[in-house]
C-alpha cells in the first residue's frame, strides 16, 4: 500500500467544503474487476471509514473476506445479505465521499450480465464513469457491454481504470497493449474523453495516491482525475424546458407553476409558450419560499407565474416561445428492456416522460443491438436486459427532444399497466411524426346522427374466456337477439379473421397481441359507424384486452366473461384441440401451456358451467339495456 | 445563503416532494423530531410555497422518546403551522411492551414497526416521507428515493423498480404503498450545513451540556426519567456529552463533547472517528439488523 492522504490535510480542507460541484459517477466492471474493492478503497482513503466501521469491516472479513488476513475493502460496501452470501454485488448502491476539492456521489453497479438494468440506472445519473478492467484478463465482452451502455445513456467522459496492474507485475507492455484494445472498440461509441490509469485497488496504487511501483505511468491517479473532471452535460447552455410538476394554487389570486427548470435558463419578461397547445404567454414572476428571482437555470426549483391565464396542466412542458420542444405522437428510440415479460410490440404500456404519463404502444421493433458486437440482429420481441430501436406510439401528443440534445426531455421510463413495474427505459433518437400535421378528417357525418338513424347506440361487446367456453355459443345467440330487436351487428371472431386480416399472424405471444390490436381497430371503426360489435376472441391477456378498451369512448366497451373452468373445457373440446395440445401437436395454446389471464373487472360474468347459452345471453341483453346501449 | 452543492440538494429534494403532491391520493411526513426529519420538513414547507404544506406529519410515539424531543415537536408543529398526527401503538402499551424488559429489539418491533403500519393502515396514508439517508447505513445504499412496499408494508429488496434519470415511477395499484425518501443523497454533513445556513431549529440534545448518565456495556445512556433502572455496580454521573442521532431513550447513547453550538458540532463531525449511527443500540443487535427490520416495516 503507497498510503493514503495526510489525515490533516482532509480534516482542515473539508472545513471549507468542495470547491468543485458535486460529481456523480458510476463504476462499472465485469464480476470481480474489483469494483467494490476500489470503492472501499476511495473511502478508506479519503478517511470516511469510521473506527466502528472498521471494528465491522475487520469481523466481517474474518467471516466472508477473500483476502486472507488483510481487510477486504469489498465488504464495505457489498450491503444486503443475499449478496453476502453469494459474494456478489446485486443492486445499485450509492456510496458517499468527498475530498478537499470536491463531494462525490458513487454508483455502484453490479458487473453480471443479467443486471444490465441497474447499469443503466447508475449510469442515467451519472456524468462520467469509471469502467474497470482486471490487467491479466484484458478487454471482455462485459467491457464492451458496458461501455455500449455508458455512451447509450448519455454519459461522456469514462476513466479506464486497468486494476489489479500489482498481479501484471506492473507491466507498462501489458498496460498499453489493454489500453490500444480499448481504443480501437471505443472509437465508435463517441465519448468525449477516454484517460487510462493503471491501478490497484487493493493496495491503493494510483488510486488516491500516485504509486511508487508505476514510475512509468505519470499520469493522474484516479482521485485527481475525478476531482478535475469538467463532467457538465450542458444543459445549462440548452433550450428552455421547464416540466409543470404541479400547479400552486394557494387561493384565487395567485396561480403558479411548480417544477424544475429541465434545460436552459429564463428571465422575467422572457415570451413563453406552452409546447402542446401553442399558446404564448410572458413571464411574469419566478417565485420561491426564499424570495422571487430575476432569473433561473437548469436544476433550480421554482414556481413560475405567467402574465395570462392560460389553461397549464401538470404534464406540460413550458418553453421559451423561439426554442420549442417537439411535440409528437410517433418517435423513435433505443428502448432498454427491464421486465421480465418481454417487450411486446402492439401492447399498450404506460410511458412517462417530464411530468407527463401517457398510454404508448411500441409501433415496430426496428431491430434489437447485441450490445458485445453493436450488431443489429431481427427480433419480434425485447427480453430483458435487451436493446433495441423502436418506434412509440402515444395515445396523446408530447413534447419532446432527442437525447443527444438534451438528456432531461429525450428520456423516458414505459410502466406495466398491470403490476406498474418499471419495465423499460428509452432513449428518444427522433420525432416522427408531428402531431401538428395529423388533422382527422372531420366529417360530416358523425357518431351522433348514425346512432339516431340506429335507434341504439354503439358498443364492443368483448366476450373472453378459455377454449371451448362457449363463448360463440353465446355471442351467436345475443347477435340473434340484437338482430330481431332491429340493431345493427357485427360478429367477429377468430374463424372470420384468422383467415383474412390476420392471416400472416401465428400463437406466439408477439403475434396474440398484434390480432387483438387488429381485431380492435377494425371493431372501433364499426362503432364509429354506428354498429354493436361482438368480439369472442380468447384473448387471454388483460393488457390487450384494455388496450382495445380505452380505443373507444366510456361505456362503450362491454367485457363479458364467460367464466368456464379449465377442466370443463377440456372434458367438452369440442374441436378435439386440448387432446393435441396435450399431446404436444398443438403449442402456445392457451391453458395448456400458454397463460390466460381473467378480466379483473368485468362488465359481466358468466359462471358459463352452471348457466345454459340462452341465459347467458339473456343476461348480456339485460346488462346492454342497464347501461342504455339498447332500449 | 446555501452554497451551490446544498442548493441542488435542496432543489433536488423539493422536486421529489412536489411528485408526490401531484401523483398521491393521501401522504404523510414520517416526523421523527431528529434533525433529518427536521431539515425534510423545511424543506417540505419551502417546496409548496406559497401554499401551505398540502400534507401532516406523523409521529409514531413509543412512549420512551426525551421529554426535550416531545417538547421540541410539539414546538415545531406549532412553529410551522401544520398538522402533526401523534399515534401510539396502545395494544403494545397495554402489553406493557418497554425497551428495558422487553428488550430493544421487541419493543423497536412493536412499539415502532408495528405501530407505524398501524398509523399507516388507520388514516389510508399512500405515500409516507422519511428522512433516511443513502449514507447511513449499507442496506440504506441501495434503497430507492420511491420506495415500493406491496400490500402489508413488505419492503422486497429483490423487487424494487430501477429508477432512471428522475423519472419516478409513482405509479401503485390499491393497497399498496411507497416510501418516499427525499434526503437519499444528502450526507450527515450536508443536513447540518444545510441545518446551520436555514436556521433550523434543533432538540437542545445535539448539543453538549452536562447530563446523568450511566456506562452500560461500553455505551452512555442519559437517565431520562425514572424509569431506567440502575443495574447492580451502576451508578449515574454527571459528564459533558451530546447525542449524534436521536431515538428511545434507553436505546440510544450520548457522546462526550464539548460541542455547544452548530458550528462546533460540524467541527467535531469533522475531526470524528465514529459513525453516525453507533450510538444506536437497535442496529448492533445482529448482522444486517436495519435490513431485517425494513423488510418487516421499519423505515
Amino acid at each position: 500500500m503507497t498510503g493514503p492522504l495526510p489525515a490533516e490535510v482532509v480534516v482542515s480542507a473539508g472545513a471549507r467544503g468542495p470547491t468543485r460541484g458535486l460529481l456523480r459517477f458510476l463504476t462499472c466492471g465485469s464480476v470481480d474487476d474489483g469494483k467494490s474493492t476500489l470503492i472501499g478503497r476511495l473511502l478508506y482513503d479519503s478517511k470516511l471509514i469510521h473506527d466502528d466501521q472498521l471494528d465491522a469491516l475487520r469481523r466481517d472479513s474474518r467471516r466472508h473476506g477473500t483476502t486472507g488476513d488483510d481487510m477486504d475493502l469489498a465488504l464495505l460496501v457489498d450491503g444486503l445479505e443475499a449478496e453476502r452470501e453469494q459474494g456478489i454485488t446485486i443492486d445499485v448502491a450509492y456510496r458517499f465521499f468527498s475530498t478537499p476539492r470536491r463531494s462525490f456521489i458513487v454508483a455502484d453497479t453490479p458487473g453480471h450480465e443479467q443486471y444490465t438494468r441497474n447499469m443503466a440506472t447508475g449510469a442515467s445519473n451519472s456524468e462520467a464513469a469509471v469502467i474497470l478492467i482486471d490487467a491479466r484478463k484484458g478487454v471482455l465482452t462485459q467491457t464492451r457491454r458496458h461501455s455500449y451502455i455508458c455512451a447509450l445513456l448519455g454519459i461522456r467522459h469514462v476513466a479506464l481504470a486497468v486494476n489489479k496492474i500489482d498481479l501484471a507485475d506492473f507491466s507498462a507492455e501489458r498496460f498499453h497493449h489493454i489500453v490500444g484494445d480499448y481504443f480501437g472498440f471505443a472509437a465508435t461509441l463517441g465519448f468525449a474523453s477516454v484517460t487510462p490509469i493503471p491501478i490497484s485497488a487493493r493496495f491503493g496504487d494510483n488510486v488516491a495516491a500516485p504509486s511508487a511501483r508505476m514510475s512509468w505511468y505519470d499520469g493522474p491517479t484516479l482521485l485527481e482525475y475525478l476531482e478535475t473532471l469538467d463532467a457538465d452535460h450542458g444543459l445549462a447552455g440548452r433550450p428552455f424546458r421547464f416540466p409543470v410538476q404541479w400547479v400552486n394554487r394557494p387561493d384565487l389570486d395567485f396561480r403558479g407553476y411548480s417544477g424544475t427548470v429541465a434545460s436552459g435558463s429564463i428571465a422575467l419578461g422572457d415570451r413563453v409558450a406552452v409546447a402542446a397547445s401553442g399558446r404564448e404567454s410572458a413571464l411574469a414572476r419566478i417565485v420561491t419560499a426564499d424570495g422571487d428571482l430575476r432569473a433561473a437555470s437548469a436544476g433550480d426549483a421554482v414556481t413560475l407565474v405567467l402574465a395570462d391565464d392560460l389553461d397549464i396542466a401538470r404534464g406540460d412542458v413550458i418553453a421559451r416561445a423561439d426554442a420549442r420542444p417537439e411535440v409528437v405522437d410517433q418517435f423513435a428510440a433505443h428502448v432498454l428492456w427491464m421486465a421480465e415479460d418481454p417487450m411486446l410490440p402492439g401492447r399498450s404500456y404506460l410511458i412517462r416522460i417530464g411530468t407527463k404519463y401517457v398510454p404508448a404502444r411500441v409501433t415496430s421493433l426496428k431491430h434489437k443491438v447485441d450490445v458485445s458486437t453493436l450488431e443489429h440482429i431481427a427480433a419480434k420481441t425485447l427480453a430483458l436486459n435487451e436493446i433495441g430501436l423502436c418506434n412509440l406510439a402515444t395515445a396523446t401528443p408530447v413534447a419532446l427532444d432527442p437525447y443527444a440534445e438534451n438528456r432531461a426531455t429525450g428520456a423516458f421510463i414505459l410502466i406495466d399497466r398491470f403490476n406498474n413495474a418499471t419495465a423499460g427505459a428509452g432513449m428518444i433518437t427522433f420525432g416522427l411524426r408531428r402531431a401538428t400535421n395529423v388533422h382527422r378528417q372531420s366529417l360530416t357525418i358523425d357518431r351522433e346522427s348514425r346512432m339516431r338513424r340506429n335507434g341504439h347506440r354503439p358498443a364492443i361487446l368483448w366476450f373472453t374466456g378459455l377454449s371451448g367456453s362457449g363463448k360463440s355459443t353465446i355471442a351467436n345467440l345475443v347477435e340473434k337477439a340484437l338482430h330481431a330487436q332491429g340493431a345493427h351487428t357485427y360478429l367477429l371472431d377468430g374463424d372470420n379473421v384468422r383467415q383474412g386480416l390476420n392471416r400472416d399472424l401465428g400463437f406466439t405471444d408477439a403475434d396474440r397481441v398484434e390480432n387483438i390490436r387488429r381485431v380492435g381497430e377494425v371493431a372501433r371503426l364499426f362503432v364509429d359507424a354506428g354498429l354493436i360489435v361482438l368480439c369472442s376472441f380468447i384473448s387471454p391477456f388483460r393488457a390487450e384486452r384494455r388496450m382495445v378498451r380505452e380505443l373507444v369512448g366510456p361505456g362503450e366497451f362491454v367485457e363479458i366473461f364467460v367464466d368456464t373452468p379449465l377442466e370443463e373445457c377440456i372434458r367438452r373440446d369440442p374441436k378435439g384441440l386440448y387432446a393435441r395440445a396435450r399431446a404436444g401437436k398443438i403449442t402456445h395454446f392457451t391453458g395448456i401451456d400458454s397463460p390466460y389471464e381473467p378480466p379483473e373487472d368485468p362488465e359481466l360474468v358468466i359462471a358459463a358451467r352452471e348457466t345454459t347459452p340462452e341465459d347467458g345471453a339473456q343476461q348480456v341483453i339485460a346488462v346492454l339495456k342497464a347501461k342504455q346501449i339498447i332500449a | 445563503m446555501l452554497s451551490p452543492h446544498l442548493k441542488r440538494l435542496e432543489a433536488e429534494s423539493i422536486e421529489i416532494m412536489r411528485e408526490v403532491a401531484a401523483e398521491f391520493a393521501k401522504p404523510v411526513i414520517l416526523y421523527s423530531i431528529g434533525k433529518d426529519s427536521g431539515a425534510m420538513l423545511h424543506v417540505a414547507v419551502k417546496a409548496f410555497h406559497p401554499s401551505r404544506l398540502p400534507f401532516p406529519l406523523l409521529h409514531i410515539d413509543t412512549g420512551w422518546k426525551f421529554r426535550e424531543m416531545i417538547r421540541h415537536r410539539d414546538m415545531i408543529a406549532a412553529r410551522y403551522g401544520v398538522e402533526l398526527l401523534v399515534y401510539t401503538n396502545a395494544e403494545g402499551r397495554a402489553r406493557g411492551i418497554n425497551p428495558i424488559t422487553s428488550g430493544s429489539q421487541l419493543h423497536t418491533q412493536v412499539m415502532k414497526t408495528e405501530a407505524l403500519k398501524q398509523a399507516l393502515d388507520l388514516w389510508g396514508f399512500d405515500a409516507a416521507f422519511g428522512g433516511a439517508r443513502r449514507d447511513e447505513e449499507k442496506s440504506r445504499a441501495k434503497e430507492r428515493i420511491f420506495s415500493f412496499r406491496s400490500k402489508g408494508h413488505v419492503w422486497d429488496p429483490r423487487n424494487q423498480r430501477p429508477e432512471l434519470w428522475r423519472l419516478y415511477n409513482t405509479r401503485i395499484n390499491k393497497g399498496e404503498t411507497i416510501r418516499v425518501f427525499p434526503l437519499s443523497n444528502w450526507t450527515e454533513l450536508d443536513v447540518w450545513q444545510y441545518t446551520r445556513a436555514e436556521a433550523i431549529p434543533v432538540v437542545p440534545l445535539y448539543f453538549a451540556a452536562p447530563r446523568p448518565v450511566v456506562r452500560r456495556d461500553g455505551l452512555l445512556i442519559v437517565r431520562d426519567d425514572e424509569r431506567l433502572p440502575l443495574e447492580p455496580g451502576e451508578r449515574e454521573e454527571v459528564r459533558m456529552v451530546r447525542f449524534r442521532s436521536l431515538g428511545c431513550y434507553p436505546l440510544t447513547a450520548a457522546v462526550e463533547s464539548t460541542a455547544t453550538s452548530l458550528d462546533e458540532i460540524i467541527e467535531e463531525m469533522l475531526t470524528t472517528r465514529t459513525s453516525e449511527r453507533s450510538g444506536r443500540v437497535i442496529d448492533a443487535d445482529e448482522a444486517a439488523s436495519m435490513e431485517r427490520k425494513k423488510r418487516e416495516g421499519y423505515f
